[in-house]
């Protein structure tokens, strides 16, 4: 226990430097763009005179030299403050916590849905490679995971709520109905079914094919063999000796996916009009909202230099051959 | 044009009949509330969401949308561009047009409750808007003194006459802002701007950030037994395809500006739950043009940019790319607003003119057929663009011009726009009613400011036009200023300053059930304390 003690202890200390190295980055790479949130609100406005643009950046800091603006910023990182948007007129955190909801709902259910789908599909498909089952699934993966994301969520929104009218097109909620308890969630959960296919879908098909390609590899060696020699069922061979060695390739995709996952879907929450935080960051990158942006990457590097420390516990866990090592 | 007017002309006839009717009804029978019901709530797309909702602060075209239906404005606008009465019941105009004195409704109130008086006014356009609003700030410099004569009125004394002064006064131009809220704090960073506080018809309920804006009746409304609605749902809806499905399957009963894609109105249009109108922008009767950067070689010969006018098909540009909204262009007035001169120089579609033209100005063909290279920075608000430059490009290679397609982003764009970085790109901008309003700014030379968007940016400088345009704004005679505006728009056109292309039409779809939601110049952005529902 000490050893994995150590191993964390010293993996979060380089993670400390890893996260503030990447915010300097960050914060270069959203000035390097051409234009500042200035000339966006002055565009949108539709008329400006000089005071207006330097009102703004007076306001947003952005008359100061970029080194100091740099020190500001960073100041505040490492005491934990993501800073202000001007132009929403509320704190990035707020603003983020109000989206993580609706992002993680969205992005978690599918990722777990996918995961749990993608492997089951992968072993069936691999355990009978060859048959008709396998060369549905393998189909059926290679489409979804080729088709633009977007396109099949259009198509579903025509076929499920404009033709057929089973289920909402967009939002996460009937407006206006005053829904309470129970169906507040049933209408909440609806609402997701489409947006979480969508998604799904994409995922399941990675881990789909993975998880095939992997077991393909496992099933013929030799402790495969000696445990069929043992008498062993069908099921118990398939979950506990070829699937707990295949895993392996799964999980770390998993992983890194796990730490994308709060960055939300910039192209579903479009289409399903979902206000999640894959559409404020996408929106943050054309209004030249610098402190939303910076505030997105850098709980998304957090998310992911945890998950990147997780997946390689569950290694550990999962195949005792491998060790952490400090 | 003649039918237009016809058209025009009937409405306006039966919309006098159908007030002269509906008043006398209304008085002998009470009890039957024939048509105007209470109750029903409307959904409205709003597209893109406002950063906030406070209009004096910000003036974005979906702020005003959703802001005007919570503050207000002492004039509204006809769809003849007249004034009519808001929070202002009468005006007087002094025979100089220098003194403009304003009687105010006495009954009407802010959201929470405190009176809406004169001293609010004086304060909202000498001090808030003055700090906060571009366009404002232009007008209201020109006044010398704004006082309050009592507690319902007030007088704006000019320095000298200006015509389009009622203009300012139209709710996104001059919204009136609490005097109670706002003075003595700093107006951007007033923690009340997160609850919007007016005299409008509808008060702010509830802001759920990427999805809805929710507005409820304002039950103390100064005018009595109005609104008919019960609240107005703003929903956010990023995805164009998503936006016409939500049209399609009745969630919103309201489209307005850039809402739907050009190419999705024909199959909107024949929808059975929904009208199409494109009245309701007379007072922005936005203009598009190409934007010429008349600094750049070979865009500073005036034979050029005439080339230019006569090698682009304008009436393929509506019916190919906008799908048959809008009207060609003549010139740099929108021909619905005030002081538009027909008769000025016509480039009617002849790509051998062009060539002549071209000819004449020494860029003769090279080798392989070309003439000369320009690049074309395409404007990044939305598809229709983006066809256009793909259009425009086409058509200039048939007259031997290589256009470059250059591709960025609106901050990309307003950055390299406004410093002069670029030889072609498009734009429009709103007419604001009055060519002194929004015509002038974009042509006359004291406006060419390096960093400032919808400046002179094409770096256009005539002498003689800016003394027109100066000279025009300074009287408020009708037939002088357009004797006026009509030479200056006569030397434009034939300068070219930028090749105008079409006088833009937006589509308002409104759900059949609900009336009343286009009603003047300003459509859309109206108070909608008129709007009702027909529950069947």
């Amino acid at each position: 226990m000490p050893r994995i003690a150590l191993f964390i202890s010293q993996r979060l200390v380089k993670a400390v430097f890893v996260i503030l190295a990447i915010a300097v980055f960050n914060f270069f790479l959203v000035h390097a763009a051409p234009g500042d949130p200035a000339a966006v609100m002055a565009g949108e406005a539709g008329a400006a005179d000089a005071k207006f643009v330097e009102q703004l950046r007076q306001q947003f800091g952005l008359d100061r030299p970029l080194y100091e603006q740099l020190g500001t910023y960073m100041s505040k990182v490492v005491q934990a403050d993501l800073g202000y948007s001007y132009r929403q007129q509320r704190p990035v955190f707020d603003l983020l916590m109000d989206r993580l909801p609706v992002t993680l709902s969205l992005t978690l259910t599918a990722f777990v849905l996918a995961l749990l789908g993608g492997v089951a599909l992968g072993t069936l498909a691999a355990m009978r490679a060859g048959t008709w089952s396998d060369t549905a699934i393998t189909v059926v993966g290679l489409t979804a995971y080729a088709t633009p994301i977007f396109w099949i969520g259009l198509m579903l929104i025509l076929l499920f709520s404009v033709n057929l009218g089973w289920l909402p097109a967009f939002g996460t909620e009937s407006i206006g109905a005053g829904y309470t308890g129970w169906d507040a969630f049933l209408d909440r959960a609806k609402h997701l079914v489409l947006p979480v296919t969508t998604l799904g879908l994409f995922y399941m098909a990675v881990y789909t094919r993975l998880t095939r390609a992997s077991i393909l590899e496992v099933r013929d060696m030799d402790f495969v063999k000696t445990a069929r020699a043992k008498g062993l069922p069908e099921w118990r061979i398939v979950s506990v000796h070829i699937l707990r060695n295949a895993i392996l390739p799964v999980i770390t995709v998993a992983g890194f996916q796990a730490g994308h996952l709060i960055g939300g879907s910039i192209l579903i929450e479009t289409v399903f009009a979902l206000p999640g935080i894959g559409r404020l960051a996408f929106e943050a990158v054309l209004q030249r909202d610098y402190q939303v942006l910076l505030g997105i990457f850098l709980l998304t590097s957090v998310v992911v230099v945890v998950f990147n420390l997780l997946t390689d516990l569950i290694y550990s866990l999962v195949d005792p051959r491998i060790e952490v090592a400090p | 044009m003649s039918n237009r007017l016809r058209h025009f002309r009937q409405t306006l006839t039966a919309a006098a009949l159908a007030a002269a009717l509906a008043a006398p009804l209304a008085l002998t029978v009470p009890g039957v509330a024939a048509a105007q019901e209470r109750g029903g709530t409307m959904n409205i797309i709003v597209q893109p969401e406002p950063p906030i909702l406070v209009l004096g602060l910000n003036q974005q075209g979906p702020t005003q949308t959703v802001a005007g239906k919570i503050y207000q404005g002492l004039l509204t606008f006809g769809f003849d561009l007249k004034p009519q009465p808001e929070l202002a019941e009468s005006w007087e105009v002094s025979p100089d047009g220098k003194v403009y004195t304003f009687k105010l409704v006495k009954n009407a109130k802010w959201h929470d409750g405190k009176p809406f008086t004169a001293h609010d006014v004086v304060f909202s356009t000498s001090k808030l808007l003055m700090e906060t609003h571009p366009r404002a700030r232009a007008t209201f410099s020109k006044c010398e003194k704004i006082e309050a004569l009592d507690d319902y009125t007030v007088q704006f004394t000019l320095k000298e006459p200006f015509g389009p002064f009622l203009q300012a006064f139209e709710v996104s131009s001059a919204p009136m802002m609490p005097k109670h809220i706002y003075e003595g704090t700093d107006f951007k960073a007033n923690p009340a701007n997160a609850t919007p506080i007016g005299t409008g018809p509808f008060k702010f309920k509830e802001w759920n950030k990427g999805s809805y804006i929710h507005l409820v009746r304002n039950d103390e409304y100064w005018k009595a037994g109005k609104p008919y609605l019960d609240d107005i749902y703003f929903r956010v809806i990023p995805d164009a395809a998503s936006r016409a499905v939500a049209v399609e399957q009745g969630t919103v009963q309201q489209t307005q500006f850039n809402d739907i894609e050009t190419f999705d109105v024909p199959r909107l249009k024949g929808l059975p739950n929904v009208e199409m109108t494109t009245k309701g922008y007379e007072f922005f009767a936005p203009l598009s043009w190409i934007e010429i950067n008349t600094r750049n070689k070979p865009l500073d010969d005036k034979r050029f940019r005439q080339a230019m006018m006569h090698a682009i098909d304008r009436k393929f540009i509506r019916d190919k790319i906008w799908f048959g909204l809008g009207r060609p262009a003549t010139g740099p007035v929108n021909s619905v607003t005030r002081f538009f001169e027909p008769n000025v120089r016509k480039y009617d579609f002849d790509p051998k003119k062009a060539e002549a033209l071209l000819e004449e100005a020494g860029y003769k063909k090279g080798a392989d057929g070309t003439r000369a290279k320009v690049r074309l920075l395409v404007m990044p608000y939305g598809e229709t663009w983006t066809r256009l430059g793909e259009y425009v490009k086409q058509a200039m290679k048939r007259v031997g011009v290589d256009v470059t397609l250059e591709t960025t982003d609106a901050a990309g764009w307003v950055n390299r726009v406004s410093n002069w970085d670029y030889d072609l790109s498009f734009n429009f901008v709103y007419q604001y009613g009055d060519p002194a309003l929004g015509v002038t700014r974009t042509y006359v030379s004291d406006n060419i400011r390096k960093g400032v968007m919808f400046s002179n940016t094409m770096g256009y400088s005539n002498p003689e036009v800016d003394q027109l345009f100066a000279q025009a704004a300074q009287t408020n005679k009708d037939e002088e200023r357009q004797q006026l505006y009509s030479a200056a728009q006569k030397i434009l056109v034939e300068d070219v300053p930028v090749a105008w292309l079409l006088e833009m039409e937006f589509p308002t779809f409104v759900d059949k059930r609900f009336k009343n939601a286009v009603t003047t110049a300003i459509g859309v952005n109206e108070s909608y304390d008129s709007v009702y529902m027909v529950k069947k």
